[in-house]
């Protein structure tokens, strides 16, 4: 059964006067996607930085299995099982597509600094790494250094990074934008598979994205929760409407 | 900055064969440079060492520290301490030592300012390495401010070799006399330790790590890296190598002062490192033996001129006096021009140059297989 993984408690965030964040408690639980939609400066972001340990929560919790895990730091936050990718593409250009991944798997890597092991040595690294490239649907671009890849193809990189983190939850801030209707479609069909054994939260600007994969839906206006519930429900709801989904939902 | 690019330390064939015979004109320079050459020779590869530590820091860990000469300081001063009287120490203990107390330096230094990040990284630094040499300039515990004696040679009583022996019996040979120069090979061992040294760490998980966090620090938190432990995992190792180079300097000058562990020497390090090349571990060396040979290029260059120039009447100069006035003003306009013309350094110019010779060639093969 699905059991709460992730579980915010009146998270809040604030930036001077600026309420990004204001009183947030949602539930993610393993085997749910759960889709976080908002116009822009909602604080959809806010709210992923906080649960990814980038950013430290100005008041609330957050449970991660029962354990507060707020005001951690990001690197601690990943060693829980916490893996997140980036709205604004994060990784290492300068590096080789499979030297990205193979970094991310080799942060599971126990025990010391490993000053001594040679990375020749684990070549498990490197099939892990190939594997979340193949996931994707990157495994043509090993040797090609980040930066030369498309845009697309570096927000497929992103994705790879963070599943060969092996998490359990998945922090998905707009994977796709960016990316052309072939690598949507991959994409969507890997969100779909990776939905059983993770709880997933993911941010989304395409509707019909969002109202195809999601099980729940929280919609987000300046900094608060508007509703949270089923698509269903979200599509039948006047507020949001009124709010948020607009005149242009009504013609569909 | 200048940009490193090559973050593959592995040097390809023909880099290979350069580093090569490079290492046979190391090895082989004593038995036709007079002592003085070989003692300017030792000073090089010990400045070597020096630069190849703070290399670890600033081309592949992404951290541009101006205090780095303070872990240099330290142990060569510790070589000063623990030989207080005439009575030599032996190596066995000095030099972990000596070593190890750069490295303790290195470990609350680092703790430290790396908690700050760029620029504030760089002056907080600076101002430790100030703090170490006011502390051996001003306080009891240097000596002197003016620098002191270390006024016996640590012994090395493994193997039948004396060390003080050997290394005053070349310095008491003058004039291009053939000697074993015992201290520069041990020196050349040194570097080459180092060199190997570097080469495991950097191919190592821990060295992929810190190579991840030059390029993008943020990206390796997010991926579960402590990135503060790892920086100072790599601040300390830094800090040890340059011990190794002041023990080595204080062995082979016999004098320590505490200009060694001023924000000078950091600069000139540093200066070693950019004009050497970031992106490989034996840019360092080149950088090192560079500075070097432009300060003397310099000098002569100047003791030329002015000679020439006073013979036709133009100026009436001390010639010796102008070189060691004006060498600065020189070596410092041609280090410029050597970072604008090649930014990537002296090593980025032989991986192009490798690089272009090695697809010159493939595709001279390429065309021959096409003619047949
Ligand atoms: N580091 C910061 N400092 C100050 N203000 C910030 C910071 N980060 C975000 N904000 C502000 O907080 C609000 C929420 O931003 P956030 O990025 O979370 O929105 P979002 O819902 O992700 O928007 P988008 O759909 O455009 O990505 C915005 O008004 C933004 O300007
Ligand atoms: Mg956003």
């Amino acid at each position: 059964m699905s059991e709460t993984l992730l579980r915010t408690d009146t998270l809040s965030k604030s930036f001077g006067g600026l309420r990004a964040v204001s009183d947030v408690s949602l539930e993610f639980p393993v085997g749910l996607l759960h889709a976080v939609i908002g116009p822009n400066g909602a604080g959809k972001t806010t709210l992923i930085n906080m649960l990814s340990g980038d950013l430290k929560p100005s008041s609330g919790a957050i449970y991660l299995n029962g354990e507060n895990i707020a005001g951690l730091r990001a690197d601690q936050v990943s060693k829980k099982g916490v893996g997140r990718s980036y709205q604004k593409t994060n990784i290492l250009a300068e590096m080789t597509a499979l030297e990205n991944v193979r970094l991310a798997a080799q942060s599971r890597v126990g025990g010391g600094l490993g000053l001594i092991t040679a990375v020749k040595r684990r070549g498990d690294l490197i099939d892990r790494a190939h594997a979340a490239l193949e996931r994707v649907g990157l495994r043509a671009a090993d040797d090609r250094p980040a930066s030369a890849l498309s845009h697309g193809e570096q927000r497929q990189l992103e994705i790879a990074m963070t599943l060969a983190t092996e998490p359990n939850v998945l922090l998905l801030d707009e994977p796709l934008a960016g990316m052309g209707p072939e690598e949507t479609e991959r994409m969507v069909a890997l969100l779909r598979s990776l939905v059983a054994g993770h709880a997933v939260v993911l941010v989304e600007h395409d509707m019909d994205v969002v109202f195809s994969v999601a099980d729940r839906l929280t919609v987000m206006v300046n900094g608060a929760v508007l509703e949270s519930g089923s698509p269903q429900a979200i599509r039948a709801s006047a507020v949001v409407r009124e709010a948020y989904l607009g005149e242009d939902e009504d013609d569909a | 900055m200048i940009g490193a690019t090559t973050t593959d330390n592995g040097a390809n064939g023909l880099v290979r064969l350069f580093l090569l015979v490079g290492l046979g004109v190391f090895a082989l320079f004593p038995l036709v440079g007079s002592t003085f050459y070989v003692q300017l020779g030792t000073k090089v590869m010990v400045f070597a060492i020096l630069a190849m530590s703070l290399n670890l820091l600033v081309g592949f860990t992404g951290l541009v520290s101006l205090g780095h000469a303070a872990f240099f300081g330290i142990a060569a001063y510790s070589v000063y301490f623990f030989t207080p009287g005439f009575t030599a120490a032996s190596v066995w203990w000095t030099l972990p030592a000596a070593v190890g107390l750069a490295g303790l330096a290195a470990l609350v230094i680092g703790a430290l300012s790396l908690r700050t990040k760029g620029i504030f990284f760089l002056m907080v630094t600076l101002a430790f390495g100030q703090m170490v040499f006011f502390l051996f300039h001003d306080t009891p515990i240097g000596g002197s401010p003016d620098g002191v004696y270390v006024n016996a040679v640590p012994t090395f009583d493994a193997l039948g070799i004396d060390l003080p022996e050997l290394r005053d019996r070349y310095q008491l040979i003058e004039g291009g006399a053939r000697a074993p120069f015992t201290l520069y090979y041990v020196t050349l061992a040194c570097m080459l330790a180092v060199y190997a040294f570097l080469a495991v760490l950097l191919r190592s998980l821990f060295g992929h790590v810190i190579k991840g966090i030059r390029v993008n620090e943020h990206r390796m938190r997010a991926l579960g890296y402590p990135v503060y432990g790892y920086k100072l995992a790599s601040f300390v190792i830094a800090g040890l190598l340059g011990g190794l180079a002041g023990y080595l300097w204080a062995v082979q000058s016999l004098f320590v002062n505490p200009e060694l562990a001023g924000w000078h020497m950091s600069a000139e390090i540093l200066l070693m490192v950019i004009l050497g090349g970031m992106g490989t571990i034996y840019g360092p060396i080149l950088g090192a033996l560079a500075l070097e040979a432009l300060r003397e290029l310099a000098e002569i260059a100047i003791e030329y001129g002015v000679t020439a120039s006073n013979a036709i009447g133009l100026t009436e100069m001390d010639p010796h006096r102008a070189a060691t006035d004006y060498y600065l003003l020189v070596e410092g306009v041609v280090i410029i021009a050597i970072v604008i013309v090649l930014p990537r350094g002296l090593s980025g110019l032989i991986e192009d140059l490798a690089a272009y010779l090695r697809s010159g060639r493939r595709s001279a093969k390429g065309e021959a297989e096409q003619a047949t």
